[in-house]
């Protein structure tokens, strides 16, 4: 490892221009002629539309263009998709309802777009907005998904009958029914997985500029995936065919899935810019996001595990409902099914398991994958379940999880997933060590003596990653495949541009995939510069999510890595007059092994494009492409031990610790890794005490800003125990497992168990607010 | 309308502005200062945090007639040509930021929490203090750790410059 080569603490190229105010956000996009957009929202959950008057607000000052979902519908532009298909065990195909990117006969939610002012400035574009009268017939709304299927429920779309979208299982019934048939001991649970609003700091934004000259659109969007944007708008929406459309994602201001998906507004402003001629900017502010932005998790679960008396795991049974909102989001519909399910079996041995997940239409925004994307809701019912039958076995969680943990592999569980590296009990001895699990009597007591409850909780959590081998996604239901791409071109002096699919909107790819080249070539890393985010620039890409940028992005780059070096070698021995297969890199210039005859790299490049003195046949230039699709998911694993103190007079809980101990194969940086960590933990904690989205019966949304929905801040954290071990992932050439969503799958359920311990009551909800933990610790008094 | 004059980062400037204009719009899109952010609408994220007359104030509680006559810093302002300011480098080093886009307003409020405890700072204070600003992706941890060195590098060099005076 050289000092900025793979494993290096690396400091990052891209912090430069974002300290001092540089980076470049879509809100910071101008565009000359640059007009500015506001939506015209539902403030109905559900509702008719009878009539909708847009000339007052067309005569108001500054206004360009107000515009409707009939002129779009007129206009060819089509309804917003859900790209992955599940069937029912039935055998039916999920139901999915039309989402008009403007709604013109009904809308369906707080929030649902059904006009779009376009105005010289935003505050006349709000203006203009507020004058739009649209008459409504109200209609009853639900938002809770258990009452959704309820006789005499609304109907929210007519392609669903009772508000079913899918009924889907998993795994083996009968085999599941027989391993509980010989049950020792069977635990079982009730477990909602509160739903959650992601919360990026840098609202979604979108910039359509049509250029008639062209007839060419380009869009500036706060996107994950800008490639997959553009493939979606083209392939379904008809905005434009894919060679008249370029999609550029700049700076990113944070995503945890919710930018992966296609919204209505990127769509609409592209066509409103070649409806009105100039380009059209709409920036939503935060209420806009709280109401609009994928909603993640709200699953209630009921689950059933059987022992044996040896307190080994002979079955898992779990009944799942999802609500998945108003319209099925782009990915809503493998987020509680294959990136849900498939993980039922954390880190344990289980013979036998059978899940049934019934996805369920509400009167509420719609809810698709947020950081760790059903694997967190996996992790949550596998971990609380755990923790609980330790509790009624009278056994060491600690013990009865290691009792059970998968320890030979590759371990194909019942559920699909084949585990292909790890060591469970080497996270678990870690974190049990770095936290002094054993001295935790001691601390209970010194907290009992300032009249505090102390607790510990720990989880282990799996999760699948690296998502995915195209061909098992296909076979799935994903309408796409999830391959990355890569471009490496040398330049004539030897500087380097890596082109990626990836898209960074936080994670510091422009450091560690610099860190891949340098490592690999010894060019110094401010001598390689990352190219992403831009589908005229970079051919195709899948793009950032589920924690795929490392073992699939940057082994594509490898793959194009590994061309360039075959080729770079064969010019090298050329010019060294030497055999190809005795060339090494080293310090930035290609040896002939053994001797002092070298080539610097630089000039190799000059070489390749000088073409004056090249192998026969041998095209000029240095630059190579690859497509890498990955062989399976990558599995990282780890356990996290939190420690509480909860203040019994007011329910106020501290985390006094916090400890995570993951396996990530292996790291490019660990800086950024620990980085990653710690945002995934505090999103976790956040799920486990503070965050909750919350809907009236009537679907009003009741935390659509800070000041309802409470925001994990500095003063609500402690600083982290991080350590990670590092079993290399046998899948990809680099051993990469990834990092990005550990923190947020493992976290919640290691709090619920450290509250539920301290308190000595295993009832409670999240966000275990200080008023949730008070009651819950009143209810265990009572009893 | 109405005329705004401006102090900003040493610069005078000038411009006229709706009365409705917030500061953070003033300095975004008449000045093109884009390096301050608007991430909520209730004064809670702290994205827009800039100096006015020397203290920390949300840009966006603040109209841009109000801030007439006053003299603002904002992130643009903060390095000395091509050197960072010590929170700054010390957010670089600490890996104190990672989409970047809450990172102005902490910087601005870091400097500002620094300059008001020349006795130095602790983690507990820290996070305190951090209280109107939001971030997603650190889990603070890197930024309390930045915020702490920044802390102590200042004191350092005031205390070096106050030898050598």
């Amino acid at each position: 490892m050289g000092i900025e080569g793979v494993g290096a603490r690396v400091a990052r190229k891209e912090d430069k221009r974002f300290i001092t105010g540089a980076g470049r956000y879509v809100d910071d996009m101008v565009v000359p002629g640059m007009k500015h957009a506001a939506f015209v929202r539902s403030p109905h959950a559900h509702a008719q539309i009878k009539k909708i008057d847009v000339k007052k607000a067309q005569g108001m000052p500054g206004v360009i263009g107000v515009l409707t979902g009939k002129e779009l519908k007129a206009d060819g532009i089509g309804n917003l998709i859900c790209g992955w298909m599940i069937h029912s065990k039935d055998g039916s195909p999920m139901k999915m309802g039309a989402w008009s990117p403007l709604a013109f006969d009904r809308v369906r939610y707080v929030g649902d777009a059904v006009v779009i002012v376009v105005a010289e400035t935003k505050g006349q574009a709000r203006d203009a907005a507020e004058a739009v009268e649209i008459t409504y017939k109200e209609l009853k709304a639900v938002v809770d998904a258990s009452k959704a299927m309820d006789k005499g429920a609304p109907q929210i779309h007519p392609e669903a009958d009772n508000n079913l979208i899918f009924d889907w299982d998993i795994g083996n019934a009968d085999d599941t029914a027989a391993a509980f048939g010989k049950a020792a001991h069977v635990v079982k649970m009730d477990i909602i997985n509160n739903r959650l609003v992601p919360n990026a700091m840098e609202p979604r934004a979108a910039l359509g500029h049509y250029d008639k000259a062209e007839d060419h659109y380009t869009c500036w969007t706060t996107s994950q995936n800008p490639h997959v944007a553009r493939l979606v708008m083209s392939a379904f929406y008809n905005v434009a065919p894919e060679n008249k459309l370029r999609v550029i994602a700049p700076d990113v201001g944070g995503g945890f899935g919710s930018k992966i998906y296609i919204y209505p507004e990127e769509i609409v402003c592209l066509w409103a810019s070649k409806k009105t001629g100039v380009p059209v900017k709409w920036v939503a502010d935060r209420t806009e996001s709280f109401l609009t932005d994928a909603h993640g998790r709200d699953h209630h679960t009921h689950a059933e595990m059987a022992f044996d008396k040896d307190h080994r795991i002979l079955g898992l049974k779990v009944e799942t409902q999802a609500n998945l909102g108003a319209y099925m989001s782009l990915f809503s519909s493998a987020t509680p099914t294959y990136l849900y399910a498939t993980l039922l079996s954390g880190q344990y041995n289980i013979p036998a398991i059978h899940a049934n997940v019934k996805a369920i239409y509400t009167n509420t925004a719609p809810v698709d994958a947020y950081r760790g994307a059903g694997r967190p809701e996996a992790t949550f019912v596998m971990e609380r379940m755990m923790e609980t039958a330790a509790r009624q076995f009278g056994v060491s969680p600690a013990e009865l999880r290691r009792k059970n943990f998968v320890t030979a592999f590759p371990h194909q569980t019942p559920v699909i997933m084949c585990y292909d590296a790890g060591d469970y009990a080497a996270s678990l001895d870690a974190a049990m060590q770095a936290s002094d699990y054993a001295g935790f009597a001691k601390r209970k007591a010194a907290a009992a003596n300032k009249g505090l409850l102390r607790g510990i909780g720990m989880s282990c959590y799996i999760e699948a990653c690296g998502i995915a081998p195209s061909a098992a996604v296909g076979s799935l239901g994903a309408g796409v495949g999830l391959w990355e791409s890569a471009e490496v071109r040398v330049n004539a002096v030897g500087t380097i541009e890596v082109l990626t699919g990836s898209h960074s909107h936080g994670q510091g790819h422009e450091t560690t995939f610099a860190q891949l080249v340098n490592e690999r070539f010894g060019v110094p890393i401010d001598s390689v510069s990352i190219v992403h985010g831009d589908t005229d620039k970079v051919q195709m890409g899948m793009g950032t999510y589920g924690s795929r940028s490392g073992a699939v992005g940057m082994s594509a780059i490898v793959k194009a890595l590994d061309k360039v070096e075959a080729k770079a070698k064969k010019i090298a021995a050329h010019l060294l007059e030497a055999d190809e297969g005795d060339i090494i890199i080293e310090n930035g210039a290609l040896k002939v092994a053994g001797t002092d005859k070298n080539v610097p790299w630089f000039q190799m490049a000059l070489a390749a494009y000088t073409a004056h003195n090249l192998p026969g046949g041998m095209e000029p230039g240095l630059k190579e492409t690859a497509f890498y699709d990955p062989s399976n998911f990558t599995f990282p694993a780890g356990c996290y031990i939190c420690e509480v103190e909860v203040d019994p007079e007011t329910g106020v809980t501290e985390i006094v610790q916090f400890v995570a101990a993951d396996d990530f194969g292996n790291i490019i940086n660990p800086m950024i890794v620990e980085g990653q960590v710690h945002g995934g933990l505090a999103q976790g904690i956040g799920q486990a005490l503070l965050e909750g989205a919350h809907y009236d019966n009537s679907g009003q949304l009741l935390t659509a800003s800070y000041m309802d929905y409470t925001m994990p801040r500095a003063g609500d954290l402690p600083s982290f125990k991080v350590s990670t071990s590092n079993t290399p992932c046998p899948g990809n050439p680099l051993g990469i497992k990834g990092c990005g969503e550990a923190g947020a799958i493992g976290s919640p359920p290691a709090v619920i168990n450290a509250i539920t311990d301290a308190i000595g009551s295993n009832d409670l909800a999240m966000p275990a607010s200080p008023s949730t933990v008070w009651a819950a610790i009143r209810a265990a008094t009572k009893h | 309308m109405s005329d705004v004059s401006l102090m900003v980062n040493g610069k005078r400037v000038s411009g006229a502005a709706e009365d409705r204009t917030l500061l953070v719009h003033f300095l975004r899109e008449n000045l093109g200062l884009t390096g301050t952010h608007v991430g909520c609408d209730t004064s809670q994220c702290g994205a827009c945090v800039v100096h006015v007359d020397g203290k920390a104030v949300k840009s966006c509680t603040m109209l841009a007639v109000q801030a007439s006559g006053s003299t603002v810093l904002t992130i643009e302002g903060l390095a000395n040509g091509a050197d960072l300011h010590p929170v700054q480098a010390a957010f670089k080093e600490h890996h104190g930021l990672q989409c970047g886009f809450c990172t102005p307003g902490m910087i601005m409020t870091a400097t500002d929490m620094i300059s008001r405890h020349p006795e130095g700072l602790d983690e507990a204070t820290v996070r305190a203090e951090l209280d109107g600003n939001i971030c997603r992706c650190t889990g603070y941890h890197n930024i309390v750790k930045a915020i702490l060195a920044a802390s102590k590098t200042m004191k350092g060099s005031k205390g070096k410059a106050k030898q050598a005076a």
